[in-house]
Parts: structure tokens; C-alpha cells; sequence
């Protein structure tokens, strides 16, 4: 039989290396805010003649008329997008008066945001709100459900591990394609966020649910034989809801346009993460924590090898 | 036991042949004398474009903002953006000091904002019973009021007409020049007269809305009054007539009261719109969003594409994997499928492009239920069950986990739920209505459909023969 939980520290340490270098690009570079946290304006234009003017020409435009801190990115081949200072309508259709006279050629109008500032820090401490509250929620209605184990918090503790390991790992990633594609946290990633965390706990939950039955069933089993039983039970399981999820989001990464592409990619990989955090840390860290093994962490290196 | 599978194989008929019903793309609706209701899709404006406007009452942020006044605000935005006869646009306050506005398929998104942010104007104007039947609900009239030609304020023109009008009920008539619909009607009084409206209830229990003219005003009042007994006095809020009462005494105090079948409610209505014609509280524009058109059909197009391209993968996916039992639940899925898509449309769920995602996001999690099942029921197959007991187990074993996995995501789209609605993001809150619906429906299709199909179908055949098309 697969002996996964023998191995737990090698899953812990590829966590970490996965996790690191999303933190040093936190670090380095921060997490590109959206400007519905950021406030301020975002226009998004198609030159119906498909020859849209160079991001230069339009920042050029936005000086003239005197809004501040324009950024202009092409997207696509007849898409232009336009990050500022906060627009108001007026300004707006006099923008897009202006690139009409000046780009020669009729536009149409896709997309016009704007956010005021204030609106943005208050969106971004309920976000941080949110997710705080839906851990604390899970964790009382793990240890509510477990009622009936030993140790019912240590469930929800886990599992709340295994969600903060999922979340680093999406921010990380944010934070690095955000570095490199221009990627922004909005409240679409904020959306895909909270909803890996709902997955993450779901998959742990199935695994602890197999601990729990087995607990009963199996009593003389030593406690870390016990967990790695459940994983390996619920493996096949995992694999296979693992692959459908993955299925329909692949579907919608590849037939679903470019406005949910973000936001898809960025579920796929916390869907991944959550599973792979539920079967290789969420469980193992109940044999950890039942062992009390961080008496030894700092004596004996070499039990880090095992 | 028998019975029972086939009692619940005809339910789900029903509520099949119902779901299917109502998904038909040309539905015509329930018309009955108690029920009235049309089935269509409610698209959000990601996917029809339109303008989203987030206000902000325009207060220091220490300053207490009464939700009354909130409320009242909203309501009154309400009808201006009525008014631009769009379909179904939404006005909602979100949190405590701002106000949402969704106004899909606009075609002149600064003509709207200025719409939304104007000053209301209450006026009294002639006008008779005729022309208040001919009017559609919600029209917009025209009135002398702050026109050049006339250049005078209400009270001179009030004057003059009663005299010489006694006999002609329509006064305003020499200055309709323009065509019969466009008929300018004349303003006997403005809000600027009204020092206050407010609900009165008489000994039978009847509700009034009593009116308070200001000195000036209630001298116009009086005049008028005595000279067009048994007229009508209409009352337009922004142009749109909002009541119109009959004058039927002069009324000489200044104090004027309004009666009809009015409930409670209503009259409160009427004295809340009368007191502030203009909005109770200063708003500001903090946030708006403009989608248009081709951008919304596109990803509307494009993201079906992907929700059926999904749902095949899935459903082969499943058929290959478990074979026998993998077919009835691509059979449940598209129940499920069915299901949903016709709550969509009956509550009615505004779908957006995340709302979508969630849908397509819920069939992942509908298949989850059943792998659940599945594995647990090759392991009782495997461990020498026969079929039926293996079925019975396989689902009551699988049960604890289902649950608790689908209680812990109900949790988060509670919780999404709560944050989209109290900073206005009908993103989030669509996501997470959409993937919350698809669960409670899975939890359905995936144990109830499936298990009735599995024992209708199996209940008589010998596993031992067949190991094959369980993929054992």
C-alpha cells in the first residue's frame, strides 16, 4: 500500500518550496491592487477599424486633456485599455471624442470603471473580513461535526492549515503572474479566492470523514496507519473529482473568453492546491500533532529525512 | 420496497417534465387570475451590457446617515431610472451609506448618471380625468413650469387663469401649440409651496395624507380651489404623475387633505415622495462600471460554449470510469442541469459571467457526490455484497461526507453572499448564489435521481455476471 503519511515531511517540504517564492514576489514586487481597491478609472476600446492607435499615442491623449497617471495597454489586436487617474462621464466622452478625431476612425466603447478611493480601502478590509469569518465558521462546523472524535478541534485546525496553504499558494501566484502579465486582484480573484477555500475544506473534509469512520471500525490501529488507510481509500476518490473539476475548468479556460480567463486559471490552480493540501498536509498533520513530533524537530535532524 | 423506488422514479418524472418546461427557450409564462409569471433569463450587465452606479451620500464620514432617508432616496432613484424606460433595471441601497444603481443596455451612460443625480421637482398641475387615462404609466409630461416663454414663476400664472377659466377646464390649452401628445400642462403650485406632507388617520380607520402649504403657497391654494371645485389636481414628481386627487371643496386654510382607498403604506408613500421631491441626502457618483454591448454578448456566447463543452467532458468522463452506474448519473447530471437552469430562471438568478462559472463550477461538484457513492459501492461490490445492499450501503456510507463537504461550501457562498451584497459587487454576490443553488440541487439530483435509477436499473440484474459494466 502507498505509505503517503511516512513521507509527510517530504509533501510538507515540496508545500514549502512551492509557497517560497511566491512570498519573496509578495515581498519584492506586492500584490498588484485592481483599482476597485485602488480607485480609479479603466477604459477599454475597440477600433472597430482593427488598427488601434500605439499605447504611446493614447497616453499622449490623456496628458493633452490632463488626466492624470494614464497607462495604456494594448489587448489583443483592435483593443486598447486605458488605467487613470479617477474619470468622470464627462471626461470620458470627451476621451473618447478625442481618440475618435485623432485616431481616425470610429471606436466602440467596451468597458468604462470607475472607482472612487474611499470605496476601494473599505472593499479590501471586508475582503480580508470575509475570509476570516468563513475560516472561523468552517473550523466551528468541523469541530461541531467531528463532535463525536477525540480531538474534534485538531480537525478543524487542520483543515484550516491546509486552506491557509492554499490561499498562500493562489496569492503567491497572483503576486508572480501579476508581476510578469499584468494580472490585478479585483473582487473576480478575491470571488475565486474564497471559493478555493470552500474546496480546500470540502476535499479535507472527505478525508477526515474516512478517519473518523475508520476510527470506529479500527480501533487497535496505531493512529498514523489509521490516516494513511483513509487517504489511500479516499484516493481514488479524490483523483476522480479532482480530474472532473479540472475538466469543466479547463472547458472554461479554453472556450470561455478572455474576461474569465484570470479568474479561471486562478480557481484551476487553488482547486489543485486544495486537493493536494487536503490529502498531503491536512491529514498527515493530525498524525503530526498526535505524535507531538515538534518535541524532536529540534533534536534529532534526521527524523526530518524519514 | 419496490413501490417505493417506482413511486419516487414518477415524482422525478414530474419534476422533470416541470424543469423542462420551463427551460424551453420560447416559455410562455403562467398567466392565471392568482399567479403571473414569466420565465425568461435575466442576463446581468456583464453579459448585456449596461451601467452599474454605486452613490454615496455626500456627508462627512462621522455624520449618521438615517436608512429611512436611504431608503427614500433609493425609491425615488427608483423612479427616474423607471423613467428611461429600460428593462429591469435594479435600485437597491447597499450598506449604509450608498445606493446601487444597474441600469442594463444603456445607450448614453451620462445621460443617465445626470438623470440619476438630479434634483427632483414636485409640481401641482391642472389637468383633467381624460388626460389622466390617456397617459401610459410612467410617461414623462411636459409643464409650464420654468418655461421661457411664460418667465414667470407659478404663482403669477396661477392667478390669472381661475377667473377667466371658469367654464373651460383646460386653461393651458392656448399654450399646447405642439401636437395633442405633447400637450404642456400648467403648474398651480411647485414644492417651494409645500411646507409639509403627512399621514392622517380618521376615526373609521381611513389613512389621508394631509398637506401644509407655506403662507404664499396656501394663498394660490385658496384661490385656486375656490374656482375649480370638482377638477382634478394632479401631483407629478419629475415630470411623472405620482396622484391625482379631485378638488372637492375650496379650501380656504392653507391645510389640504388627500383621501382615497389608501392603505397605510401607500399613503406613507405618497407623503414621503411629496416631502422630498428632491433627495433627502446629497449623493455622489463613487463608482461606475460601463459594459457595452459587444463585450457582454461575446463572453455570454463564449462561456455557453464552455458550460456545454464542460458538461460533455464530465458526463464521458463518468460513463467511461464507472460504466453502468456512470450513465445513470450522466442522467442524473442532466436532471441536475435542468433543475438548476429552470430555478435560474423562475426565482429569477440574474446570471453574470461569474454566475455562469459557478454553474459550470457545481456540475464539478454534482459529479462529486456520485464518485463519492461510486467508490464506496465498488468497495462493497468488491468486498461480496450483492448489487441492491451493495447500492443501499454505498450511499449511506458515502452520506457523512457528502454532507459535511456540502455544508462546509454552502458556508463560504453564505459568507460571499454577505460580502458582495453589503459593498454592492453583484459579481460576488451571483457567484456565490449560483454555486450555492447548484449544491442544494445536487445534493438532489446526485442522491435521490441517482439511487432511484440505480435500483430501477439493477435492482434485477446479477453483479456476478456483469462485473464489467461496473468497471470491476
Amino acid at each position: 500500500m502507498l505509505n503517503i503519511v511516512g513521507k509527510r515531511y517530504w509533501f510538507f517540504a515540496l508545500s514549502t518550496i512551492v509557497i517560497i517564492p511566491g512570498i519573496i514576489a509578495i515581498i519584492l514586487w506586492g500584490l498588484p491592487l485592481a483599482i476597485d481597491f485602488t480607485g480609479g478609472s479603466i477604459l477599454e476600446v475597440r477600433f472597430d477599424s482593427g488598427a488601434p492607435p500605439a499605447p504611446a499615442d493614447v497616453v499622449e491623449l490623456y496628458d493633452d486633456l490632463g488626466v492624470l497617471d494614464p497607462i495604456a495597454q494594448s489587448a489583443g489586436t483592435t483593443d486598447i485599455v486605458v488605467r487613470s487617474k479617477l474619470i468622470d462621464e464627462a471626461t470620458k466622452a470627451l476621451i473618447l471624442e478625442e481618440m475618435e478625431t485623432r485616431f481616425e476612425g470610429p471606436l466602440t466603447l467596451l468597458r468604462f470603471d470607475s472607482v472612487g478611493p474611499s470605496i476601494g480601502i473599505e472593499v479590501a478590509q471586508q475582503a480580508a473580513g470575509a475570509i476570516g469569518l468563513a475560516a472561523l465558521f468552517i473550523l466551528l462546523y468541523i469541530t461541531y461535526a467531528f463532535r463525536g472524535v477525540p480531538n474534534a478541534r485538531r480537525f478543524g485546525i487542520a483543515a484550516i492549515i491546509a486552506m491557509l496553504h492554499d490561499v498562500a499558494v493562489v496569492i503567491g501566484v497572483e503576486a508572480i503572474f501579476g508581476h510578469y502579465l499584468g494580472w490585478e486582484v479585483d473582487a473576480l480573484f478575491l470571488t475565486a479566492l474564497l471559493t478555493v477555500i470552500g474546496f480546500s475544506v470540502h476535499d479535507s473534509i472527505v478525508v477526515f470523514d474516512r478517519i473518523r469512520e475508520n476510527q470506529r471500525r479500527h480501533r487497535l490501529l496505531k493512529f498514523e496507519q489509521l490516516v494513511n488507510h483513509s487517504i489511500v481509500q479516499t484516493l481514488d476518490r479524490s483523483i476522480n473529482t479532482q480530474l472532473t473539476v479540472m475538466l469543466t475548468l479547463l472547458a472554461l479556460l479554453l472556450f470561455g473568453g478572455v474576461t474569465t480567463r484570470h479568474f479561471v486559471t486562478i480557481l484551476l490552480i487553488g482547486v489543485f492546491s486544495g486537493t493536494y493540501s487536503s490529502i498531503f498536509n491536512a491529514a498527515p498533520i493530525l498524525v503530526v500533532w498526535e505524535n507531538r513530533e515538534w518535541r524532536s524537530w529540534f533534536r534529532r535532524r534526521e527524523r526530518a529525512a524519514a | 420496497m419496490f413501490k417505493s423506488h417506482y413511486r419516487r422514479f414518477i415524482f422525478i418524472l414530474l419534476v422533470m417534465a416541470g424543469a423542462i418546461w420551463i427551460v424551453l427557450p420560447n416559455n410562455p409564462g403562467i398567466h392565471l387570475s392568482f399567479l403571473d409569471k414569466d420565465f425568461e433569463v435575466v442576463q446581468g450587465l456583464d453579459l448585456q451590457g449596461g451601467l452599474r452606479v454605486l452613490l454615496e451620500a455626500d456627508l462627512p464620514e462621522t455624520t449618521e446617515i438615517d436608512p429611512e432617508q436611504l431608503n427614500t432616496a433609493a425609491s425615488i432613484i427608483e423612479k427616474r431610472v423607471n423613467a428611461l424606460g429600460l428593462t429591469e433595471p435594479v435600485v437597491q441601497v447597499a450598506g449604509s451609506r450608498r445606493i446601487l444603481a444597474e441600469l442594463p443596455g444603456i445607450g448614453n451612460p451620462e445621460e443617465a448618471v445626470a438623470t440619476i443625480k438630479e434634483t427632483g421637482l414636485l409640481e401641482f398641475i391642472e389637468i383633467s380625468y381624460e388626460e389622466v387615462y390617456s397617459l401610459a404609466p410612467g410617461q414623462r409630461i411636459k409643464t409650464d413650469f420654468g418655461l421661457d416663454e411664460s418667465d414667470t414663476t407659478a404663482e403669477d400664472t396661477a392667478t390669472p387663469t381661475p377667473a377667466a377659466d371658469e367654464e373651460q377646464p383646460t386653461p393651458s390649452e392656448a399654450e399646447a401649440v405642439d401636437p395633442p401628445e405633447e400637450k404642456i400642462f400648467h403648474t398651480v403650485l411647485t414644492g417651494a409651496h409645500l411646507k409639509s406632507a403627512g399621514v392622517d388617520q380618521d376615526q373609521i380607520g381611513n389613512f389621508s395624507v394631509v398637506l401644509e402649504f407655506t403662507e404664499e403657497g396656501g394663498d394660490i391654494f385658496t384661490d385656486y380651489t375656490a374656482t375649480h371645485v370638482g377638477d382634478i389636481l394632479g401631483i407629478v414628481l419629475d415630470k411623472q404623475l405620482i396622484s391625482f386627487p379631485q378638488i372637492t371643496q375650496a379650501i380656504p386654510t392653507g391645510i389640504a387633505s388627500i383621501t382615497g382607498n389608501f392603505t397605510r403604506e401607500e399613503s406613507n408613500n405618497l407623503a414621503i415622495q411629496l416631502n422630498y421631491g428632491a433627495l433627502p441626502i446629497p449623493l455622489k457618483v463613487v463608482e461606475s462600471k460601463t459594459v457595452g454591448p459587444t463585450l457582454g454578448q461575446d463572453s455570454l456566447q463564449k462561456s455557453t460554449t464552455a458550460g456545454l463543452a464542460g458538461l460533455c467532458v464530465v458526463m464521458a468522463f463518468m460513463a467511461l470510469y464507472y460504466r453502468l452506474p456512470g450513465l445513470l448519473a450522466d442522467l442524473a447530471l442532466l436532471c441536475y442541469a435542468a433543475i438548476t437552469f429552470a430555478l435560474f430562471k423562475s426565482i429569477p438568478v440574474t446570471l453574470t459571467l461569474p454566475g455562469i462559472a459557478g454553474f459550470v463550477l457545481s456540475i464539478g461538484v454534482a459529479v462529486d457526490a456520485n464518485v463519492l457513492i461510486f467508490e464506496r459501492l465498488k468497495e462493497e461490490l468488491r468486498s461480496g455484497r450483492n448489487l441492491r445492499t451493495a447500492i443501499d450501503l454505498g450511499f449511506s456510507r458515502a452520506w457523512p461526507s457528502i454532507r459535511d463537504s456540502n455544508i462546509s461550501t454552502l458556508i463560504t457562498c453564505l459568507i460571499l453572499y454577505w460580502f458582495g451584497n453589503t459593498f454592492g459587487a453583484s459579481i460576488v454576490k451571483g457567484f456565490s448564489i449560483t454555486l450555492a443553488l447548484g449544491v442544494l440541487v445536487s445534493l438532489f439530483t446526485a442522491i435521490t435521481v441517482t439511487r432511484t435509477l440505480l435500483h430501477i436499473v439493477l435492482d434485477n440484474i446479477r453483479f456476478a455476471e456483469h462485473p464489467r459494466w461496473f468497471g470491476i
